[in-house]
C-alpha cells in the first residue's frame, strides 16, 4: 500500500513538474469599471487588463477566480487563489493579516452620492459596503452605518430610500450618478482615505510579490499603466 | 450568440430583449437551474443513504455503533444550518488537503498552518492550481453536495429511526417464527414496511431540501440565486446591456421556478404515498382498501 502510495505521489510530482503552475487572481467581480462579470460572463475591467499585463511580463500563466468580497481575505489565506486583485486599497490593518504589492491606482478620493443636495449625510442612514475602509469611515463619522454585501446594492439602497446617502469611492459611484439622470448626485466634500489600490499576497509568498511589484514598476515607467487608467476612469482617472 | 447582437447599443426593441436574453451570462444562468437540480438528484439518494446508515446505526445492537448514530445524529441536527455549512465546507476542503499533503510531501518541512494562513504544498492542492476552472467548480460543487448531504442525512436518520420503531412488533415476530435471522427480519420485513411510516417525514425533508438549495450560494457555487442579483443589479454603460434595478422581476423568475418545484414534487409524493400504502394496516391503507371494494 505504501509502495503504491509513493508511486502515485511520484507520478503526481512528475505531472506538476512539466505543467507550469498557475497562478490563480482573486477579484469580486462586481465594482465596476475595476473588475466586473461582463455579458459573456468573463471577468474583465480595469483590473483583467492590468492582471493580464503583468502577468504576461512575469512570463506566469494566470487564471481569474471571483470571490465574495466579504472572505476574501480568509480564502486567501486557505490558499483558494494567489493573489488579490480587486480595487483593494492599502491600508495598515489590512497589511497586518496579508502583504501589499506597489499600488497600481492612486489613491482615490471617496464621495457620497445621495437623491437630494440637502441629504443629511453626516447622521442619518449611509450606506457603504461591509469591510471596506468606507463603511469604517462612515461608522466614525456619526452617521448610521447600513452594510451590505456588494457595491451595486449600497446605490439601490439610495434609490430605494432605505438610506439618504451612499459612501464610496468616486471612481465607482461616478458613472452611476452621470446616468442616474438626475436621480444621484454628488453632496459633501470629498475625502481621499488609504494609500491606494494595491495587489494582496499571503504573506509567506515574497517571491511571487516580488514578480508582480517589479511588473507594475515596469508598468508605471513605459506609461502602459496611465494609458489604461485613461481607458477605464476617463479623463478623471487619477494617472501616476 | 446571434449575427444581429454584435453591437448591443445599436439595437433595440424585441432584438435587444432576444440578445440580451441570450448573452453569455444569461446562458450561464440557465445553466445554473440543472445545477440546482443537480444538487438535489445528488444530495437526496446521499443523504438518504447517509440516514440509514446513521438510523441503523443508532438501533444496533453494538454499543461504540449506537454511539456513533447517536452522536451523528445529535450533533447535526442541534447545530444551525448555516453555521454548520460555513463551518464544515472549510473544514472538509482543508482535510482533505490536509491529508493528500501527509501523501505527496512527506519530506515538507514548514508548517502548514503559519498564523492565519493554510499552506499545504502545491502539488496537495485539491484540485491542483494548474487544473482547469470547470474542475475547480466541480469540487466546490462535491464538497457543498457532500455537506448538504450530512446535514440533511441526520434529519433522514431520525425519521427512519421513527418508522423502524413504528413498524408492529408482531410482524416481525411473524417472521422470526418462520425461522428468518434477525438479519433476514430487517430485510425483508422491516425495511420494506417502514417506508409508509418513513414518507411523511421524509417528504417534509425533501421540500425542505429544496427550498435550501440558494444556500449554495453562500458556499461560493454559482447557483440561480447569485446569478439572478448578479444579472438583476444595475448595469452602467461598462455593461454591453445597460438597465436598471431589475432584480424585483430576477427573483420573482426564481419564485415560480421554486414554486413549480414543490408544486410538482407535491404531486410525485402524494402518488408516492398512496403506492406504498396499498396492502398496509394503516388508515391510508384501509381507506384504499374500502375505495378499491
Amino acid at each position: 500500500m505504501r509502495k503504491l502510495l509513493m508511486a502515485a505521489a511520484l507520478a503526481m510530482t512528475a505531472g506538476t513538474a512539466l505543467a507550469q503552475d498557475t497562478v490563480r487572481l482573486g477579484t469580486e467581480g462586481a465594482y465596476p469599471p475595476f473588475n466586473f462579470i461582463n455579458d459573456a460572463g468573463d471577468v474583465a475591467g480595469f483590473e483583467r487588463e492590468v492582471g493580464d499585463e503583468l502577468c504576461k511580463r512575469a512570463g506566469l500563466t494566470c487564471e481569474w477566480v471571483t470571490n465574495e468580497w466579504d472572505s476574501i481575505i480568509p480564502n486567501l489565506q486557505s490558499g483558494n487563489y494567489d493573489v488579490i486583485i480587486a480595487g483593494m486599497t492599502i491600508t495598515d490593518e489590512r497589511e497586518e493579516v496579508i502583504d501589499f504589492s506597489q499600488n497600481y491606482y492612486p489613491p482615490a478620493a471617496s464621495a457620497y452620492a445621495a437623491a437630494s443636495a440637502d441629504a443629511d449625510f453626516r447622521t442619518g442612514i449611509v450606506s457603504a459596503q461591509v469591510s471596506t475602509l468606507q463603511a469604517t469611515h462612515v461608522a466614525e463619522s456619526g452617521a448610521t452605518l447600513l452594510e451590505f454585501a456588494t457595491p451595486e446594492e449600497t446605490i439601490s439602497a439610495v434609490n430605494n430610500g432605505e438610506a439618504v446617502a451612499v459612501f464610496a469611492e468616486k471612481d465607482y459611484l461616478r458613472p452611476f450618478v452621470a446616468e442616474s439622470g438626475g436621480a444621484l448626485m454628488f453632496v459633501g466634500d470629498d475625502i481621499t482615505i488609504g494609500g491606494g489600490v494595491g495587489l494582496g499576497f499571503r504573506s509567506s509568498d515574497t517571491d511571487l510579490r516580488a514578480k508582480f511589484d517589479a511588473g507594475i514598476t515596469a508598468m508605471k515607467a513605459d506609461g502602459t499603466l496611465n494609458a489604461l487608467i485613461e481607458k477605464y476612469f476617463g479623463p478623471e482617472g487619477l494617472k501616476f | 450568440m446571434f449575427a444581429a447582437c454584435a453591437d448591443p447599443k445599436a439595437i433595440e426593441g424585441l432584438t435587444w430583449a432576444l440578445c440580451y436574453l441570450t448573452s453569455g451570462k444569461h446562458l450561464d444562468f440557465y445553466w445554473s437551474f440543472l445545477v440546482v437540480l443537480a444538487l438535489l438528484a445528488i444530495t437526496a439518494p446521499a443523504a438518504l443513504a447517509f440516514g440509514f446508515g446513521g438510523a441503523t446505526a443508532a438501533r444496533s445492537g453494538f454499543l461504540p455503533a449506537r454511539w456513533l448514530g447517536n452522536v451523528y445524529i445529535a450533533m447535526v441536527r442541534g447545530v444551525p444550518d448555516i453555521i454548520f455549512f460555513l463551518f464544515f465546507v472549510i473544514a472538509l476542503d482543508q482535510a482533505i488537503e490536509w491529508t493528500k499533503h501527509q501523501i505527496v510531501c512527506p519530506d515538507w518541512t514548514e508548517p502548514v498552518r503559519q498564523g492565519l494562513e493554510f499552506r499545504v504544498c502545491p502539488d496537495a492542492k485539491v484540485p491542483h492550481s494548474s487544473s482547469a476552472a470547470i474542475w475547480h467548480q466541480a469540487y466546490g460543487f462535491f464538497v457543498a453536495a457532500m455537506t448538504f448531504a450530512i446535514v440533511f442525512g441526520a434529519f433522514v436518520a431520525n425519521v427512519l429511526y421513527g418508522a423502524m420503531q413504528a413498524v408492529p412488533r408482531a410482524e416481525l415476530e411473524t417472521g422470526e417464527a418462520y425461522g428468518m435471522s434477525s438479519a433476514q427480519v430487517f430485510r425483508r420485513i422491516l425495511v420494506p414496511q417502514m417506508w409508509v411510516y418513513a414518507l411523511p417525514g421524509l417528504s417534509n425533508l425533501w421540500m425542505i431540501l429544496i427550498k435550501a438549495t440558494p444556500l449554495l450560494f453562500l458556499l461560493g457555487i454559482r447557483d440561480v440565486v447569485f446569478y439572478a442579483r448578479e444579472l438583476g443589479s444595475t448595469k452602467t454603460q461598462a455593461f454591453d446591456y445597460p438597465h436598471g434595478d431589475w432584480r424585483l422581476y430576477y427573483f420573482l423568475g426564481l419564485l415560480v421556478f421554486y414554486l413549480a418545484l414543490t408544486r410538482l414534487s407535491e404531486i410525485v409524493l402524494n402518488r408516492l404515498s398512496s403506492r406504498i400504502s396499498r396492502g398496509q394496516a394503516t388508515a391510508a391503507g384501509d381507506a384504499l382498501r374500502k375505495a378499491g371494494a
